[in-house]
C-alpha cells in the first residue's frame, strides 16, 4: 500500500458566498412557481434554527412539528438508529409526528436497478410530501439517499414543467396536491442544529473518546450546495454535518486521507455483489482509519454507511484484515451521550462488530444493562407484556 | 481480473441502426442536458470512483464516449460496466460539471427500459428486492436477516433471525413492531403507491425485464387494488 501525507484539512479555508454557488436559489423558485399556482410551498414551521450551507445561504432546520419520514434499512436492519431520533425528540418534549402514511423513497432500489423512472420517483416523493402536509407536519428525512434523492426531485421538478405537469396530474388522481417542502432537511441537520442543548443536558463524559467521521455521498455530493458547511470545521472545505455535533460532546474528531471515498454500498453491490462492499468498505475505510486515527468508532449519518461499514468487517476480520471499530450513527451517539439505553434504545445487538470495548470506555455497566433489557425480552416472550413501551426504556 | 473488452466487434450481432436507437433514447431523456458538458480527460472522477478502484471500469470512458456519440462504444459500456457502478456520484466532483453517474443512471434506463439481455441478467438475483419494494413500499425488512441470504454478516445474523419477532416488539417505536417491512404501512398508502406504480409505466417496465416478477407483482397488486375498489386500472 501506497502512504500518501495527511493533508489536514483544517489548515485550509473556504470563503463561502451565496454569489458563486453553481445554482440560483431553489426556494426563491419556489415561492415564485407557488405564486402563478403551480405547486404550494410547504413552509419549515415557525421554531426553526438556521445553519449555513456550502456557498453561505443559511437554511431552516424545523426543531418540531417535524414529520419523520422514516428509512426501510434503518428501520428493517438498524432499528436503534431511528429510535434514537425519537427518543431525542421525546427528551426534548417537542412535537413530532411518526407516520404510517409512509413509504420508502424507492431510490436505493432506483439507483441500484433502475427500475423505475423519473416520473414515479417524483411521484413517491410528492405522496410522502403531502402526506406530511395534509397532517400539518413538516418532513424531516431520515436516510441519506432518501435527503439527497429528494433534493434532485425537488430540482427536477422545478425545472421541468413537463415532469410537474405529468406528476400534477398523477397526485390529482390520488386526491392529494402538488406540494413540495421550502427546505429538504436530513435529520443528521435536526441534529447538529441541536447540539448546544445535548451537550447541555450530556450526562455521560466522552471528552476522551475519539472518533472517525464518514460523510454520507448522497448527502454532501448530490445538490452540494444545500448541505451544511461552518468556517470553524475543516475550514469548510468539507461538510460540517456529523462533525460538528461529535465536537460538541467533546469527542475528538480525528482526519484520515480518504474521508471522501463512499463506504462501499454501491446499491445494487450490497445486496447481490457484496464482495465488493465488503472489500472496498475494509480497505479504503476501516483500515486506513485505523491505520491514520486508531479512533475507538466510527459515526456517520446514513443508513447504508452505517451498514456496509458495520457488517463489512466481519469478513475483514477472517481476513486478518485491522478492522474491529464499532459503527453508530451521530443520533446513537448523541442519545448516549444523554444517558440513553444502550439496548433499549440504541438497540445495539443489532450491529455487527464488537462495541463493548467502546461502551466500557464509556463507563457504562453494560452487563448489568444487557440484562435488563433481556429482562424485558423475556417478559415479550413468557406474553406478560405485549411490547417495550417507551417508558421501559427509559427505566 | 477479467478486461472488459471495448473492441467494436463485441456486439457485432446487434446493428449500428439499434445501438444508435438506443442511444438517441438517452439523449432524449429530460436530464441529458445537465449531465454532460465536455471532457477535459483529466481523470478526476476516475480517483474518486469506487468502482473504478476494483473494477475493470471508468466513468472517463464513460462520459468520452458519450461525448464523441461513439455509438458502438456506448453499446458495449450499456452491456457490461454501467452495472458496476456506485451511484455514489463521487464522480461530480468533475470540474466541467460532468456527473457520469448520472449519465449511468439514464443508460442503466434504457437498458431496462428495452429489456436488454445483459441488463436482465445484471437483475438475476435482484428481482426479490424489487418484489419487496413493488409489493411493501420498503426495500428491505427485518424478516430479511437470514443466515443463508447474509453468511458473511457473521453469526449475530443467526441470533437476529432467532429472537427476530421478540426483538421488534423490544421496540419502543409502535411503528416499528413489524417483521415484512420496515414500518407499519397502512393499507391505503400502499393502494397509493401501486397506483403510482400503474400510472408512470413502471409496470409495463417490470414486464419487459422480468415476466414471471411481473405477473407476481400483478397477482398480489390486483387482489389489493379491487378490495380497495379500483377493479379497472387503465390510465390515460
Amino acid at each position: 500500500m501506497i502512504h500518501l501525507p495527511v493533508v489536514k484539512a483544517a489548515d485550509r479555508k473556504f470563503e463561502a458566498n451565496p454569489d458563486n454557488a453553481p445554482t440560483e436559489d431553489l426556494r426563491e423558485e419556489l415561492f415564485q412557481l407557488e405564486k402563478e399556482g403551480e405547486l404550494e410551498v410547504i413552509r419549515v414551521p415557525d421554531n426553526y434554527i438556521e445553519l449555513p450551507t456550502k456557498y453561505g445561504r443559511m437554511k431552516k432546520i424545523p426543531v418540531e412539528k417535524t414529520w419523520h419520514h422514516k428509512s426501510c434499512g434503518q428501520c428493517g436492519h438498524i432499528p436503534g438508529y431511528s429510535t434514537s431520533i425519537f427518543w431525542l425528540n421525546r427528551q426534548f418534549g417537542l412535537d413530532y409526528y411518526d407516520p404510517t402514511d409512509q413509504t420508502s423513497c424507492t431510490a436505493w432500489n432506483y439507483y441500484a436497478s433502475a427500475t423505475s423512472n423519473p416520473e414515479a420517483q417524483a411521484a413517491v416523493a410528492i405522496r410522502n410530501f403531502a402526506a406530511a402536509h395534509e397532517v400539518g407536519y413538516f418532513p424531516l428525512i431520515h436516510c441519506g439517499t432518501s435527503f439527497g434523492h429528494y433534493k434532485e426531485v425537488r430540482h427536477a421538478l422545478i425545472h421541468q414543467h413537463d415532469l410537474r405537469r405529468k406528476v400534477k396530474k398523477i397526485m390529482e388522481r390520488l386526491g392529494k396536491k402538488l406540494v413540495i417542502p421550502e427546505e429538504i432537511v436530513h435529520y443528521s441537520e435536526w441534529v447538529l442544529a441541536m447540539k448546544d442543548r445535548i451537550a447541555e443536558r450530556q450526562e455521560v463524559d466522552m471528552s476522551h473518546i475519539t472518533a472517525t467521521v464518514h460523510p454520507a455521498c448522497h448527502y454532501h455530493k448530490l445538490i452540494e450546495e444545500d448541505a451544511i458547511y461552518d468556517s470553524e470545521i475543516y475550514g469548510a472545505q468539507r461538510t460540517a454535518i456529523v462533525t460538528g455535533t461529535l465536537q460538541a460532546l467533546g469527542i475528538n474528531v480525528g482526519d484520515y486521507s480518504t474521508w471522501f471515498d463512499c463506504c462501499g454500498f454501491g446499491f445494487r453491490h450490497i445486496l447481490v455483489s457484496r464482495d465488493f462492499s465488503r472489500s472496498f468498505s475494509v480497505q479504503r475505510k476501516i483500515e486506513v482509519m485505523k491505520e491514520e486515527v486508531d479512533p475507538d468508532i466510527v459515526v456517520t449519518h446514513d443508513t447504508g454507511c452505517v451498514t456496509t461499514l458495520d457488517q463489512s468487517q466481519f469478513a475483514g476480520r477472517a481476513h486478518d484484515k485491522k478492522v474491529g471499530l464499532p459503527v453508530m450513527s451521530d443520533s446513537q451517539v448523541a442519545a448516549l451521550a444523554m444517558g440513553a439505553h444502550p439496548y433499549k434504545v440504541l438497540q445495539l445487538h443489532w450491529h455487527n462488530t464488537d462495541n463493548k470495548p467502546f461502551l466500557r470506555k464509556l463507563g457504562l455497566d453494560i452487563d448489568k444493562q444487557w440484562a435488563e433489557f433481556q429482562a424485558e425480552v423475556d417478559l415479550i416472550k413468557a406474553g406478560k407484556k405485549e411490547f417495550m413501551t417507551w417508558e421501559d426504556a427509559d427505566k | 481480473m477479467m478486461a472488459l473488452d471495448l473492441s467494436q466487434n463485441k456486439h457485432a450481432d446487434v446493428s449500428y441502426d439499434e445501438k444508435e436507437r438506443l442511444f438517441d433514447e438517452v439523449k432524449a431523456d429530460d436530464r441529458w442536458q445537465h449531465v454532460l458538458y465536455g471532457c477535459y480527460e483529466c481523470g478526476i472522477c476516475v480517483a474518486a470512483c469506487p468502482s473504478a478502484r476494483f473494477y475493470d471500469f471508468s466513468p472517463r470512458v464513460i462520459a468520452q464516449a458519450v461525448a464523441r456519440e461513439d455509438v458502438d462504444l456506448i453499446y458495449t459500456l450499456m452491456s457490461d460496466s454501467i452495472w458496476d457502478c456506485s451511484q455514489c456520484f463521487s464522480c461530480d466532483r468533475c470540474p466541467r460539471q460532468n456527473s457520469p453517474g448520472q449519465i449511468i443512471t439514464i443508460m442503466r434506463e434504457v437498458a431496462v427500459k428495452n429489456g436488454l439481455q445483459t441488463a436482465k441478467e445484471a437483475l438475476e438475483g435482484y428481482g426479490r428486492i424489487i418484489y419487496k419494494i413493488m409489493s411493501t413500499g420498503s426495500q428491505v425488512s427485518p424478516d430479511m436477516l437470514q443466515p443463508d441470504a447474509f453468511p458473511d454478516w457473521g453469526t449475530h445474523v443467526y441470533e437476529i433471525a432467532e429472537n427476530l419477532e421478540e426483538w421488534r416488539k423490544a421496540l419502543p417505536p409502535e411503528t416499528l413492531h413489524t417483521t415484512e417491512t420496515g414500518w407499519k404501512v397502512d393499507q391505503k398508502t400502499i393502494i397509493e403507491l401501486y397506483l403510482i406504480w400503474h400510472m408512470t409505466g413502471v409496470m409495463d417496465l417490470i414486464e419487459g425485464v422480468d415476466e414471471g416478477l411481473f405477473m407476481i407483482l400483478v397477482d398480489v397488486m390486483e387482489e389489493r387494488l379491487e378490495e380497495a375498489g379500483y377493479d379497472d386500472i387503465t390510465f390515460d
